[in-house]
């Protein structure tokens, strides 16, 4: 069993410049250039017209909680060392029917662990934070947000 | 016409346990050699064989040991849990077209000890889709199914107790199956809510076993079968079934990611059969986590949308219910061998010789992986 988090591979083509940009602190997703549709997670082709013509386009970084799940024993052993975490699975704002997984942190993320879930619930306001884990990675995590 | 010209004439299994000493291939072999033996097969007329791409024991070794004749048709059905009715399917395709004539479909599984997790096998680097859930955490199944659940329980308005009220069910079918790893270990709706937590809401009895094992059923056309010794399970309807832009098990994309490829197969299932899901008289469920069994009873329109949990709360799978549900036990109670066990369940409801007998069934449905690419059969007496 791995010690460490497994980690996205970075280099492959079709995504490489989601994992580019959220090192730059920016959650980016692809648009189709010929319908305009967003997608995710990255694919060479649009799978409503065929194009594959794309672009990268930024996105607000605001979502919505749309479930989550706090993970126990027996796990990896990296994430039985930052128990309790949970982990949520967001909306966008611009496309509810694309969800993007991550680590629910608090303002200042600097841990999963212990995060205060007083105010998480179903349909919560949600950020995008960026949390650096490699030199070529940094994953998308969440904040609750009051206001957005 | 593919309807009702096959049929399951041999079922076999190995015991079911922990730490059993054989190995796979060993397992393989002795649950095939006893689902011939039920049948009244000879060894020597088998040509054609499926089993799951997850599966370790390769054709050509299970061929070897047992005898077979020379091979017409191998095949195998991916995405794990979602397997076993493609498996069976596809043989019995290949049969119905005469391009073979005895089948074999097993599942061979040591999944008892700790280092056959295999989600604990992830590597450092990830390539695939779950590149964008397992760093965060979501690892295994699991976690992916407790997503989901949570969601359904919101949207529901869905308890603990009535999501419990499944695994209840399902242990006291295991109480009357003397083969059920938990034949003798009783299970209350308190020691339910108290237990652990594997990944909230899902406690520890909304998993299925850690067992081994190993399952196999045999299958002829039509005429071979009215010839032999059982009364045949005839494969009246079958699909397999993966939903537009799906993604496996982590499938949280699209309008509604609680609508999962068994949506698809209920469809093109119906669409074959000379019924509908109100004539099915019993059924087996895949059950590798309790909430999958809620999510099929609706999708194959057992059960309304967003009723299956008080159905099963109120008694409605238990044997006196209106639809009896994993009445060997399943997945939860009897051993997990990624739902082979299932279909051998849904054999002996036709044949009349479960533990748990239903009267007079003639529609037998079985079903595979709610979250995965899956399949499901709808068996037949006469």
């Amino acid at each position: 069993m791995i010690e460490t988090i497994p980690l996205p591979a970075t280099d492959y083509p079709p995504d490489a410049p989601f994992w580019s940009a959220a090192l730059r602190s920016q959650l980016s997703i692809q648009q189709c250039a010929y319908c305009q549709r967003l997608r995710f997670p990255p694919r060479p082709m649009c799978p409503h017209c065929q194009s594959v013509e794309h672009a990268w386009v930024a996105l607000s970084g605001r979502a919505k909680v749309w479930s989550f799940t706090m993970p126990q024993p027996p796990l990896l052993p990296i994430f039985e060392k930052m128990l309790p975490y949970v982990v949520v699975l967001a909306e966008i704002v611009e496309d509810p029917s694309i969800r993007i997984i991550g680590n629910l942190v608090s303002e200042t993320y600097e841990s999963i662990t212990n995060v205060d879930i007083t105010n998480l619930k179903i349909g919560a306001d949600l950020r995008v934070r960026f949390r650096s884990c490699a030199i070529d990675v940094a994953l998308p995590c969440w904040i609750l947000s009051e206001e957005l | 016409m593919f309807k009702d010209s096959t049929a399951i004439v041999g079922i076999g299994q190995t015991q079911f346990a922990k730490l059993l000493p054989q190995t796979e291939l060993e397992l393989a072999c002795t649950a095939i050699k006893i689902a011939l033996e039920d049948a009244g097969i000879h060894p020597s007329e088998v040509d054609a064989l499926g089993s799951y791409t997850f599966e370790h024991t390769p054709d050509y070794e299970v061929a070897r040991n047992l005898g077979f004749g020379e091979l017409h048709f191998f095949s195998q059905s991916p995405h794990g849990g979602g397997a076993g009715c493609g498996a069976i399917g596809q043989v019995a395709l290949a049969i119905g077209a005469g391009v073979a004539q005895v089948g074999v479909v097993w599942r061979s599984r040591k999944r008892s000890e700790r280092s056959s997790r295999v989600w604990a096998g992830v590597q450092a680097r990830i390539d695939d889709h779950w590149k964008y859930s397992r760093p965060s955490g979501l690892v295994r199944p699991v976690d992916e199914v407790a997503i989901l659940m949570r969601r359904y329980m919101y949207e529901f308005n869905v308890t603990r107790e009535q999501l419990g009220a499944v695994a209840l069910a399902q242990r006291e079918y295991a109480h009357r199956n003397p083969v059920a790893f938990m034949q003798s270990r009783t299970l209350t709706m308190e020691q339910y809510i108290n237990a652990r937590m594997i990944s909230d809401p899902l406690c520890l009895f909304d998993n299925c076993l850690e067992t081994d094992g190993a399952a196999a059923v045999i299958i002829v056309n039509r005429e071979r079968a009215r010839s032999l010794r059982h009364l045949p399970a005839f494969i009246h309807a079958f699909s397999q079934g993966m939903s537009r832009e799906h993604q496996v098990m982590a499938d949280f994309h699209g309008a509604n990611p609680l609508l999962s490829s068994s949506y698809v197969t209920a469809a093109n299932l119906w669409r074959q059969a000379d019924c509908g899901p109100n004539d099915v008289d019993v059924a087996q469920i895949y059950d590798a986590f309790s909430p999958l069994v809620l999510f099929s009873l609706e999708a194959y329109g057992l059960c309304p949308c967003g009723t299956a949990a008080q159905f099963v709360h109120d008694g409605g799978t238990r044997i006196d219910g209106r639809l009896p549900v994993n009445t060997s036990g399943g997945s939860l109670s009897e051993v997990y061998l990624h739902g082979m066990n299932l279909i051998t369940e849904a054999v002996r409801q036709i044949r009349g010789t479960s533990t748990a007998q239903v009267s007079e069934v003639e529609f037998s449905f079985v079903s595979t992986c709610d979250s995965t690419p899956n399949g499901a059969l709808l068996l037949r007496r006469a």
